[in-house]
């Protein structure tokens, strides 16, 4: 943790600012400003003001949206905004798990104890959903900062909560990333088979078939 | 003068737990050719050595014995390279090896980076893995988990042997 992380988190603190970097965060792409002013309900001038705010502090990224027609009279570039890749955290007094995990991620590998370690994680996959048979496998995720959406008959996960590890040892965090999504989902009284490996650039690994039950409708 | 355009290449090799043409690999053997279309078409994907034009499924023949199967390529970057093996389908290939391939204690892949348009031969690839085994990463052989970037490599007399 740095004392700049701290910084850039408070500035989360007002609630204007929230609800606009939770806009950008969700759409998982590039959001122009009036699309955001509109989402959190607040004028261009006003949303302007605090997104550059959260550019300045690191937490989104601003960039120029290209023009479909170029030359005179296309007007200037709209400035659009996206989540910063970095990632922040904050613990007082100071505690460093990363440091920790990336330890005990390589001890597996030395080991080569791969499979023990998903059947742990699939342990603590099932512990998380102790007490809460039934619910749905997307509100537990998305407490868990998975960000799921629906796309394509499939629920996607747009943020991979093991980033930082999942960079370093892709195989194995992945590999417990998948064990531990089945255990919760054969915890909540699920369908372990629904979570299957499906990475792309920038989003978790996992994805989960969509259920035939249509949950919205009824 | 500007620095020449660098690319990456990358060698892995793996120790089969039997012959390839055996029913225990015939799994992997079928995978060959849906994984190969997905390096192919990845994006940043310049070149792989490949044993066949016509049939996708020829494993790459090679002098350093039949137990150990090759994988080289080369790729315009680290990023490109890094979401091709762990951001496609190639991921839940991989989660498999164990079923195919032995355990190795050494270090099985090695990176290095070329000047753009530069194919290295095969014996330079083992060469830079016998020095990363020996000599741990460096800029003239990396892994991803300790990796250098293209310029570090630029100045190397390796990288002007490379290029002669």
């Amino acid at each position: 943790m740095s004392s700049d992380d701290l910084e850039a988190l408070a500035l989360l603190h007002d609630p204007v600012r929230r609800s606009l970097y939770d806009v950008v965060a969700s759409r998982g792409g590039d959001v122009g400003r009036g699309e955001a002013a509109e989402a959190a309900g607040v004028s261009r001038t006003l949303a302007g003001h605090h997104l550059d705010k959260l550019v300045e502090a690191g937490l989104l990224e601003s960039g120029f949206r290209q023009q479909e027609r170029k030359g005179p009279g296309s007007g200037r570039p709209a400035k659009v905004y996206r989540r910063a890749r970095g990632e922040r955290s904050v613990s007082l007094p100071p505690r460093d798990y990363v440091t920790l995990a990336s330890v005990l991620a390589g001890v597996v590998e030395a080991l080569g104890a791969e499979e023990r370690a998903e059947e742990v994680a699939r342990g603590a996959g099932a512990a998380i959903a102790e007490g809460r048979r039934g619910e749905p496998v997307e509100r537990v995720l998305g407490e868990r900062g998975y960000e799921p959406y629906a796309e394509g008959g499939k629920v996607r996960l747009r943020n991979c909560p093991f980033h930082v590890l999942a960079e370093e040892q892709p195989l194995l965090v992945c590999s417990m990333n998948l064990a531990l999504c089945q255990g919760l989902l054969e915890g909540l009284g699920d369908d372990p088979g629904r979570a299957a490996l499906d990475p792309r650039p920038g989003e978790c690994c996992v994805s989960l078939k969509q259920t035939d039950i249509d949950i919205e409708g009824g | 003068m500007n620095p020449p355009a660098m690319h990456l290449a990358e060698l892995n090799i793996a120790h089969l737990r039997a012959p390839i043409d055996s029913a225990e690999l015939a799994e992997f053997v079928a995978l060959l050719e849906p994984i190969n279309a997905v390096a192919d078409a990845a994006p940043g994907f310049v070149w792989r050595l490949k044993e066949s034009e016509v049939d996708p499924t020829a494993t790459v023949v090679h002098d350093y014995g039949d137990h150990l199967l090759i994988n080289f390529s080369v790729w315009e970057s680290l990023e490109t390279l890094w979401n091709y093996a762990y951001r496609s389908e190639h991921l839940a290939v991989l989660r498999r090896r164990r079923e195919w391939f032995l355990r190795m204690m050494e270090p099985y892949m090695v990176l290095w980076w070329v000047p753009a348009g530069h194919i290295p031969t095969l014996a330079e690839g083992m060469r830079r893995l016998e020095r990363l085994r020996s000599e741990g990463p460096g800029p003239e052989a990396f892994t991803f988990k300790d990796s250098y970037d293209s310029s570090e490599a630029v100045s190397l007399p390796a990288a002007a042997e490379a290029r002669k």
